[in-house]
């Protein structure tokens, strides 16, 4: 009985030990994975958010730290409620969604992690590129591990999810989006707040 | 004529005003779509559908305004009705 025990003890550390880290993949077929963005400008504030988003995050439960992974959001997914502003938006002038099709952030590094039972904080560094340009960033995000419960969003399949939320800002100045101009409607500061969840199949 | 540009102008003014107000009174442009937050019960995360609605905003206000000044405007350069004169030798 000893033995019996102490073999599975030992497979249950080794289980541990070697436990390989995984990749999530954030095409959500659900739609609900989505960048939000804010821009509260003096005259003018606007809203909307993005719902292309893809990428995969290689995430080890035992190891959070060591999460590295690409986000990207497809640019002409971005919406807006005025259908006009949208396309202005999208146009050459502004975001250029025909020439940079992909907005985007790789985590190249996680900091000041902190981990308590499902969820882990962290101030992520890596490179946010827009409009063609990228730059360093470090951005806090906050990550839930939820295992096994890909079954309780797509039927029929097992797996883990990870969820991913991040809020940071931006200048749209440093991305060289219309540096300087119509800032009394169109503010510098960008607030994107990012919610989306991975999936890892069995 | 220069009666009825001037009802159609009053009612395009107030009608608009009373949608505008009705639907909102956004201030800001107008919305041909709206977002609507939807939840995931496993992940606890928010998304967001949008959802086909028009919302007037204030230049649709401004449309209406400039269109019931034009049609206010043009009542002025219509002749007043004139009256039938009486003849004088008649009485």
């Amino acid at each position: 009985m000893k033995t019996k025990l102490a073999i599975l003890a030992l497979i249950g550390v080794t289980g541990i030990a070697f436990a390989a880290p995984q990749t999530f993949d954030f095409k959500d077929p659900k739609g609900i994975n989505n960048a939000g963005f804010k821009l509260d400008a003096p005259l003018e504030a606007i809203n909307g958010n993005a719902s292309g988003v893809s990428g995969t995050v290689t995430f080890d439960p035992e190891n959070p730290g060591a999460t590295r992974g690409k986000i990207a959001v497809a640019t002409g997914s971005l919406m807006l409620p005025n259908p006009m502003q949208r396309q202005h938006m999208l146009s050459d002038k502004w975001l250029d969604a025909g020439k940079f099709p992909e907005i985007s952030f790789e985590s190249k590094e996680f900091k000041n992690v902190k981990t308590a039972g499902d969820t882990t904080t962290a101030d992520a560094t890596g490179t946010f590129t827009l409009k063609g340009v990228s730059k360093e960033l470090t951005v806090p995000v906050k990550l839930t591990y939820l295992k096994d419960k890909l079954g309780d969003r797509v039927p029929n399949q097992k797996g883990d999810l990870l969820v991913i939320r991040a809020s940071f800002t931006i200048k749209r100045g440093d991305f060289n989006i219309m540096p300087g101009q119509y800032e009394d409607k169109v503010s510098d500061t960008i607030e994107i707040a990012l919610s989306v969840a991975g999936a890892s199949p069995k | 004529m220069k009666g009825a540009l001037c009802l159609i102008a009053a009612i395009l003014l107030g009608g608009s005003i009373f949608f505008w107000a009705a639907a909102g009174a956004s201030r800001g442009w107008t919305k041909t779509r709206i977002p609507v937050k939807t939840v995931d019960a496993v992940t606890g995360l928010e998304g967001i559908q949008w959802q086909e609605k028009f919302v007037p905003g204030v230049d649709f206000l401004g449309a209406a305004v400039l269109g019931a000044g034009v049609l206010a405007g043009l009542s002025l350069l219509v002749p007043r009705k004139s009256k039938p004169q009486r003849n004088e030798t008649e009485s």
